[in-house]
């Protein structure tokens, strides 16, 4: 009974600091960040890369809730960041003539875009949450390659007449001055580049806040008894199908909002940036963060993305040492005795601390 | 023990952070001393060495599938900034750094090209990336001219009107638009290449995707018959066979290819598995085909490409060049690699006309080569008499050449 007891302090401590690390961590980061920009010594690299990393962390936060706590392993979530993109330049584009400060028209973009984002991952989980395992894994692989396939083909444009849309280029014809939002394989060009690190940041928050709360919600306990045991989980009354879509669309909405957000920091953006590849590189953000742990996945989205920067010095073996860095990061995380190493010291500050 | 393994992993962990940190801080701290101290600096090198230098930025993809075009760029521009910094004078410092043929990669590359306190660009080597740093150049007032990024997005904010031209983005190449309609109206004046014409395009792709409009548009202007149109994209540029067996089938006896030499090679030997022999006319992205590792380049005999520059030319110019180029990196250069020497004479020529020196502000410099460029006229590897609109497009044409004995001849318009 004791020991029951102690497990669960020990386990509502955990949480509590695990939550609070990741919000500090977050909050430090983006204080130091900006005392670096307003100073001036933050180079014009590391500037650029501020959104991106943000958009990133997003997207990967998301994908941690649905492969780490809801268990599914999902191959498409740059499907979703797609969908979220274009939305996003889309709606952006519209409402230039009528909203010209940035601000509330990125937040209106980031707004649409998750939502967009998340009626696809409504429409796709109908079917694609009655599999499991790998059978899930290669379907939203499929939904990743449909979602590139049909932005490649879209075309949107907007002129005097209003919005036009078409899958066939022949019948595209703008009027003089019209502006092509989305053009096919090409993408969308000549995007006004409205976001900024800051919301990039409040979004981090706000994906870390819905997670969490998420998290430890009673459809949070839900869906990760579904994925510890679907069927001792169904036999006590727990509707399996509706709380897996709840983090697969939460994930997906996730994915949207950082989407429009990186839309909205590039001027160009083409449909082919979020292929397979991408998808991977987020889920490679997951597992090395570590499945369900949002602080990590955090701080190894961080590291990946500056790493291949940090490397620009090696010049020709830059990518080969990536590589090379990588494995050997994935090899020590999953060494057993480093681990316990580093737990153990871990606890034994905390012990220190309280 | 225990306690003692603790302490070791805690100072390790502490010192590896330490050492992230100093590393961003490293760079963080030379970028923002590079602009004010820069000055100074320049002034003591100066009195000690030869002088100080312009620093000239570029980037482009020096790996992936691309880098043959980046390698090129950069081999090149190599070899013209020595022979300027050899004539004494004007001393440039030349950067590439890498972009992968990826936007994302390329606005970072421009990041780490800003921090090093770049005053003159080559911008990229590739259209798309060119497309999302042109409006960073614009805003930050630095010049740039692109040796190879042939896309109209280059160089214009608004490319679906040829409207918002940035003014200090310029170009050595001629534009997709350009060439595409140069191929049309190439192919339609020679009958005997064949009359009916297959295009198979990327169509993920700027650069093929601008060729072919405006091909298309200039063959139905010429009523030249296309009859068939075939496709492919990034994730499926290994297998062309179907594409190739519907030309065949449509009986076209010319195939055009506004592609990379990297698919084109693969279409080379597939047609040729088929035994499938049509004219095969690409443009200046089939340049290079020859060089490719693997490459049996007796199937590349008899195509027909477009380029402003064949390395068996005789003038004096040319020869040295191409004499430079391959004793140094062992490789007939491309016409990359000669867009980007040009750019570099370029500059130099528009440098010194306008008399810049390496203390300018970037801002200053721009004003001066945009006032430069806009009114000079320059002779170099790829065209004689060249001038530049404001635009900032180049006046050359394309000419067509055709590989005969695994050498570019000119043919004869």
């Amino acid at each position: 009974m004791k020991e029951k007891s102690s497990v669960f302090s020990r386990f509502g401590d955990k949480k509590n600091r695990g939550r609070l690390m990741s919000f500090a961590l977050v909050i430090i980061a983006y204080i130091a960040v900006e005392v670096l920009l307003k100073t001036g010594s933050l180079g014009s690299m590391f500037s650029s890369l501020l959104v991106p990393i943000t958009c990133y962390v997003v997207a990967a936060i998301g994908l941690n809730l649905n492969v780490g706590i809801s268990g599914e392993l999902n191959l498409g979530q740059a499907g979703f960041m797609s969908v979220g993109a274009f939305c996003g330049i889309c709606v952006s584009g519209i409402l230039a003539g009528s909203i010209t400060a940035g601000i509330p028209r990125l937040i209106i973009a980031i707004i649409c875009g998750a939502v967009l984002a998340a009626v696809f991952g409504f429409l796709i989980g109908i079917p694609v949450l009655k599999l499991q395992g790998d059978y899930l894994a290669i379907v939203t692989l499929a939904f990743g390659q449909i979602i590139k396939s049909i932005f490649m083909n879209a075309y949107i444009g907007i002129d005097t007449e209003g919005l036009h849309f078409s899958f066939v280029e022949s019948n595209f014809k703008l009027q003089p001055g019209g502006k092509m939002l989305l053009n096919g394989p090409m993408g969308a060009t000549g995007t006004q580049k409205i976001a900024n690190f800051t919301i990039g940041t409040v979004l981090v928050i706000v994906a870390l806040l819905v997670v969490y709360n998420l998290m430890f919600s009673r459809s949070g306990r839900a869906i990760m008894a579904a994925r510890d045991n679907r069927i001792a989980a169904e036999s006590v009354g727990i509707p399996i199908s509706r709380t897996k879509m709840l983090a697969f669309v939460t994930s997906a909405a996730l994915a949207g909002a950082a989407g429009a957000l990186y839309g909205l920091n590039y001027s160009t953006l083409v449909p082919n940036k979020f292929d397979f590849n991408t998808s991977i590189l987020i889920l490679v953000y997951v597992v090395l963060g570590g499945l369900g742990n949002m602080t990590g996945t955090i701080i190894s989205t961080v590291v990946l993305i500056l790493l291949p920067e940090l490397l620009r010095s090696l010049q020709d073996y830059r990518m080969l040492i990536y590589a090379v860095v990588l494995i050997l990061i994935m090899l020590v995380t999953n060494n057993e005795w480093l681990m316990t190493k580093w737990k153990s010291l871990f606890s034994g500050k905390a012990k220190g601390g309280a | 023990m225990k306690k003692m393994f603790k302490t070791s992993l805690a100072v390790a962990m502490s010192v590896c952070m330490a050492a992230a940190l100093t590393a961003c801080g490293g760079s963080g701290s030379a970028s923002s001393s590079a602009p004010a101290d820069s000055g100074a600096a320049a002034e003591t090198t100066e009195s000690a060495d030869t002088g100080a230098k312009i620093k000239i930025g570029g980037s482009g993809p020096l790996t992936g599938p691309a880098a043959v075009y980046g390698q090129a760029v950069k081999n090149a521009a190599e070899i013209a900034v020595e022979e300027v910094n050899a004539k004494g004078g004007l001393q440039f410092e030349l950067n590439m750094q890498d972009d992968a043929h990826d936007p994302e990669k390329a606005v970072t590359a421009y990041g780490v090209l800003k921090d090093w306190g770049m005053q003159v660009s080559l911008a990229t080597v590739t259209s798309a990336p060119g497309a999302a740093v042109s409006p960073s150049y614009a805003e930050d007032k630095i010049f740039a001219i692109t040796p190879s990024g042939s896309s109209t997005s280059v160089i214009f904010a608004d490319p679906d009107n040829l409207s918002g031209a940035f003014g200090n983005v310029f170009q050595m190449c001629f534009t997709d638009p350009n060439q595409g309609t140069a191929s049309a109206d190439y192919i339609s004046g020679h009958a005997d290449l064949g009359s009916k014409v297959a295009i198979i395009y990327k169509n993920d792709d700027n650069y093929s995707k601008g060729i072919h409009d405006t091909f298309v548009a200039e063959a139905a202007a010429k009523s030249l018959a296309v009859v068939y149109e075939g496709t492919f994209d990034d994730s499926n540029a290994q297998d062309f066979t179907v594409q190739l067996g519907k030309a065949q089938e449509a009986g076209a006896d010319i195939l055009f290819l506004p592609i990379y030499y990297d698919p084109a090679s693969l279409i080379l030997t597939q047609a040729n598995g088929m035994g499938y022999k049509p004219t095969f006319f690409g443009v200046d992205g089939m340049d290079g085909i020859l060089g490719l590792e693997g490459f049996d380049t007796s199937l590349a005999e008899g195509v027909y490409l477009l380029t402003p520059f064949s390395a068996d030319a005789t003038d004096e110019l040319t020869v040295n060049f191409v004499n430079k180029y391959k004793e140094k990196f062992g490789e007939v250069p491309n016409q990359f690699a000669a867009d980007a020497y040009d750019c570099i004479y370029a500059i130099a020529q528009a440098c010194e006309a306008a008399g810049v020196t390496a203390d300018m502000s970037s801002a200053d410099i721009c004003a001066k080569l945009v006032e430069q460029f806009t009114s000079m006229t320059f002779s170099g590897l790829t065209g004689s008499e060249m001038t530049w609109n404001a635009n900032g497009e180049v006046t050359k044409s394309p000419k067509a050449v055709v590989i005969q004995n695994g050498v570019y001849v000119g043919v004869e318009d």
